[in-house]
């Protein structure tokens, strides 16, 4: 308690309460995420339960027009399940995927970093030439390349599993960003008389790594990860849409935008409009999150 | 030569009453910079810090003025409010800074930007950041020099040759076009004063002009500042924390502390026989080169916070002779002997 | 015997281009001596100060005195046994409870991220030295005491305290594990005077109670003075004058510690005027052959400009210098 009372009269915790976009981002994402959390509980229906469609129901456009419905607020698409809840478990899929992307992502590209900046000599060019490696590879193409092997390799794959490969895909080239800024981090910090202290002392170069280094250098990566939150939720809605990404049986946002996407002509918009809203509206909160905290954590702007 | 402004060597103490009187009368009569009251503040959200109290001073033409003090007392704000360049959100709240007889701190950008270079210079205290990597000296100065005095682009180079020779740089016709990165730290200083000069400034304010630098390059520099100042008849206004570069170098000093004037006076005067305890402590904490002592003099405690600030006198708290009243009203500079200093210790002299 | 016997220390740092830029350029390889042969002793409880402008290789050291570095030629003995080969060997841990490290920045030399208390106890339980809580608080409040800080202030943070307290707070942990040895880089140098004063006091006082050897680096001559027992003068990587402090500042030999002391502004010399020494210090890289001092030196002479001169003891006084040898100043 005391800890987040220190974070609320900080500075950063200042610039918070007086910055209403950041207020408003931080509102709108975390409706979003409960949301999706708790869309079991919160969605008015369960599209995904196949005992409870009607096909009756396919196609009603939102309650606002005519021949909607109040049942479904957002309307049907073209098996009858409704939009609005579609969309809440569909978010449910982007987010989590977007977050263990990013997590991941996080894990891999501290420690490479860490070690790269704090160990130097070859080890250090040996990671920064991998780096320049999966950079060099664009990140839906790997994702393609992955998801069609794994579908080589496992013809019948269960949807964790599709999930799975997707999160690998996308953690492999998101690393890179982490690492490198950590790497300059590290170099610097490295040479501060508090590291040279513990080595005096007789400090191993891991537990300096780990303890004193790794809190120092953690600030850029916040930001980093906040923003490539919404590019990875992004980059997981492009695979979707483009059909390698989250089956239909468990889709996410980028797969309603799919499925929605062949009714587009037809007249009824809803369908893919929807899904698209809702998407442009979680990466946009998102990125504006780690905008403000970015310039909140800059130190010469304070 | 204003010979009669700077004390003669050695015998400050000796001196005839009449000269300091004479300095001071020809201070008060035509002062060079005039501060008045100045007060700087800071708004932030916890509230307005007052970083500068109401600080006073004069300088007089062809003086070398020495501003000392701690970190946080101030002085580095007193030269950037003097020459304008005081960072947002700092600003002037009050007071007045006159410079020849006109006011300059209610002036705008563009007035100010006419002023600064012309009339007063300023060295700052790292070299290297104080050149523009990217162009040649003999750019950097000509620039300046045309900014200010209406000249062609051959007597400038000629002006810019010789303040280089002026300044100690030698061979200045070749090295006039070479970058910042091809000189020492030591010249790349010179190099900065030969700047400041440029445009015949009749004030300098140089704010840890020798700090960078090594020792023995120190003492080159300060006798290049005297000299050349002393020359063209330039004041200056020496801010630093190093009291023997005051020694060696200032005709005045003035002691600072906690934004406000602890004590001003003649240079020797102030070291010998300071009359503020602040001043006191501060000479007794200095270790000398020339003496062995078991212990140095400390002064406990630490020079407070802007936003604690203790009511009255800045310095009661830690000062071992303080009354009541100290506590209570904040003391004026007054008369203390050849010095004015803001402590009511000598309240009863200032009323004789 | 000495507690610390430096023996023709040396090191040399390869600063060459990468190796592609050589190939392509042909320039040969690049080799800063930093430190080239300096050889001094440190009685038990007493001060060396080492002093020199920048470049002289002063910091370098000290790094080589705490095992930051590991020398290129020449070593030191302390207490007795070959120093770095200890620092290599299990016994490393042994040897670095008893020499620590104060440095010079206080605002770098603690860890922002961490609390007063687990940066002061951190050789303590890195050496395994205290395993309970308990004794270790009481031990960081009595070491803070013995600073001259609070017992309370082991729960902050470092940017809580001023530079003079965070210097402080440095000491305490350098005496957490009861050193012999303290190796101090400037420690007083990014202070104001009236905490410098405070500071060397404290040093001061804590030597005398303790028994500590202390190796004091500075540029600062009047601090020098009141600290050190023995004074060493660097330049260019060399010692040139090496000096009881009381010989050193009556009676300085070498030309460069002659100006040196003539250099610096001093508070109560009453304007007189000063020679100030001509030149700069050469670019570390390309020294000037022979004595390195001998381009900037009122009585150098072609011996010096061929041959490097050795340290002798002349006087009492361990100089290197060929003038003073010769006899002519």
């Amino acid at each position: 308690m005391r800890r987040l009372q220190r974070i609320w009269n900080s500075d950063v915790g200042y610039s918070f309460r007086t910055s209403p976009v950041a207020m408003g981002a931080a509102l709108v994402a975390f409706l979003c995420v409960f949301f999706a959390v708790f869309a079991g509980w919160v969605a008015p229906h369960s599209p995904f339960d196949l005992a409870t469609l009607d096909l009756a129901d396919a196609r009603l456009p939102p309650a606002w027009i005519a021949e909607g419905s109040a049942k479904f607020v957002l309307g049907t698409d073209d098996q009858g399940r409704d939009i609005l809840s579609a969309l809440m478990y569909g978010a449910r899929i982007s987010l989590a995927v977007g977050f263990a992307s990013v997590i991941l992502s996080v894990i891999i590209g501290v420690a490479f970093g860490l070690l790269a900046g704090f160990l130097g000599g070859w080890v250090d060019a040996a990671l920064m030439r991998l780096c320049d490696v999966m950079l060099s590879f664009p990140a839906i193409l790997v994702a393609l390349l992955i998801a069609g092997v794994g579908r080589a390799v496992f013809p019948n794959a269960p949807d964790n599993l599709a999930l799975g490969v997707l999160i690998v895909s996308i953690t492999l080239t998101g690393w890179v960003q982490y690492a490198r800024t950590v790497r300059g981090s590290t170099m610097v910090e490295r040479n501060k008389e508090y590291v040279q202290a513990a080595r005096v002392t007789g400090v191993t170069s891991l537990r300096i790594m780990r303890r004193h280094v790794l809190p120092n250098v953690m600030g850029p990566v916040l930001v980093l990860a906040t923003i490539q939150v919404a590019t990875a939720i992004i980059t997981e809605a492009t695979l979707s849409f483009l059909g390698v990404g989250a089956p239909p049986t468990s889709p996410s946002l980028g797969t309603l935008i799919r499925i929605g996407n062949d009714y587009l002509f037809s007249g009824e918009w809803w369908i893919t409009i929807f899904p698209g809203l809702m998407l442009i509206v979680i990466a946009l909160s998102v990125n504006l999150l780690g905008d403000w905290l970015r310039d909140a954590l800059n130190p010469r702007l304070r | 030569m204003n010979t009669k402004q700077q004390p003669a060597s050695g015998d400050a103490l000796a001196a005839a009453p009449s000269d300091r009187q004479s300095a001071a009368v020809r201070t008060a009569a035509e002062p060079l910079l005039r501060v008045k009251d100045l007060v700087v503040e800071f708004p932030t959200r916890a509230g307005t810090l007052r970083a500068l109290d109401k600080i006073s001073f004069d300088i007089a033409p062809g003086e070398v003025l020495g501003v000392v003090g701690e970190s946080g007392a101030g002085k580095s704000l007193t030269g950037a409010a003097i020459i304008g360049l005081l960072e947002p959100p700092g600003r002037i709240a009050g007071g007045e800074i006159v410079l020849e007889g006109q006011r300059i701190d209610n002036l705008d950008h563009e007035a100010m930007r006419h002023i600064r270079g012309r009339r007063i210079g300023a060295i700052f205290q790292d070299p290297l950041t104080s050149l523009n990597p990217l162009y040649s000296i003999g750019r950097q100065l000509i620039e300046t020099i045309r900014t200010h005095l209406p000249m062609s682009e051959k007597a400038a180079r000629a002006r810019a040759i010789a303040l280089l020779q002026d300044t100690g740089i030698p061979a200045a016709e070749q090295r006039i076009d070479h970058y910042p990165h091809q000189f020492s730290g030591g010249m790349r200083q010179r190099v900065v004063i030969a700047l400041a000069l440029a445009a015949e400034p009749k004030l300098i304010v140089a704010d840890e002009p020798t700090t960078a630098l090594d020792v023995s390059i120190q003492a080159q520099i300060i006798a290049l500042l005297k000299k050349v100042c002393k020359d063209r008849g330039a004041a200056v206004m020496l801010i630093t924390h190093d009291m023997g570069v005051i020694a060696e170098t200032c005709d005045r000093v003035a002691v600072m502390y906690a934004g406000r004037i602890a004590e001003i006076g003649p240079v020797h005067e102030v070291i010998n026989h300071p009359a503020h305890p602040y001043s006191a402590g501060l000479m007794a904490a200095i270790p000398d080169i020339t003496i062995d002592r078991e212990n140095l003099h400390q002064i406990d405690g630490a020079m407070p916070r802007l936003n604690a600030i203790p009511p009255g006198c800045a310095f009661n708290p830690r000062c071992e002779r303080s009354m009541d009243r100290c506590g209570r009203e904040r003391p004026e500079l007054l008369s203390a002997g050849p010095t004015r200093a803001a402590c009511w210790l000598h309240a009863a002299e200032a009323a004789t | 015997m000495a507690l610390v016997q430096a023996d023709d220390l040396a090191m040399s740092f390869d600063v060459s281009a990468p190796w592609l830029n050589r190939v392509i350029e042909r320039t040969p390889r690049l080799l800063l001596h930093a430190v080239d042969g300096v050889s001094f002793e440190i009685e038990k409880g007493k001060t060396l100060a080492l002093v020199g402008e920048s470049g002289c290789g002063k910091s370098t050291v000290a790094r080589l005195l705490v095992g930051l570095y590991e020398p290129t030629r020449g070593g030191f003995q302390f207490d007795g046994a070959n120093a770095h080969a200890t620092y290599q060997s299990a016994a490393g841990l042994q040897l670095r409870r008893r020499i620590q490290m104060i440095f010079q920045d206080p605002y770098a030399s603690l860890n922002p991220r961490w609390v007063v208390e687990d940066i002061i106890g951190e050789p303590l339980t890195e050496h395994g030295l205290i395993t309970d809580k308990a004794t270790l608080r009481t031990r960081v409040e009595e070491l803070l005491e013995s600073v001259g800080l609070a017992a309370q202030d082991r729960i902050k943070y470092p940017h809580q305290f001023s530079g003079g307290q965070r210097q402080r707070i440095s000491i305490a942990r350098a005496l957490a594990t009861q050193p012999e040895f303290l190796v101090c880089d400037e420690p007083t140098s990014a202070l104001d005077v009236s905490v410098q004063a405070q500071v060397l006091n404290i040093m001061k006082d804590l030597q005398r109670r303790l028994g500590l050897t202390y190796l004091f680096i500075s540029h600062n001559l009047a601090v020098v003075r009141h600290v050190s027992d023995q004074v060493g003068v660097m330049y260019l990587g060399r010692l040139v004058e090496l000096a009881d402090k009381q010989e050193l500042f009556a009676n300085p030999r070498h030309p460069y510690t002659r100006m040196l002391l003539d250099a610096i502004p001093k508070m109560h010399d009453t304007g007189r005027a000063r020679t100030p020494v001509q030149g700069e210090v050469p670019n570390p890289l390309s020294p000037p052959t022979g004595c390195a001092f001998h381009p900037r030196c009122p009585h150098a002479n072609a011996r010096c400009h061929d041959e490097r001169p050795k340290m002798k003891m002349i006087a009492g006084v361990r100089i290197a210098c060929h003038a003073a040898e010769e006899n002519r100043i």
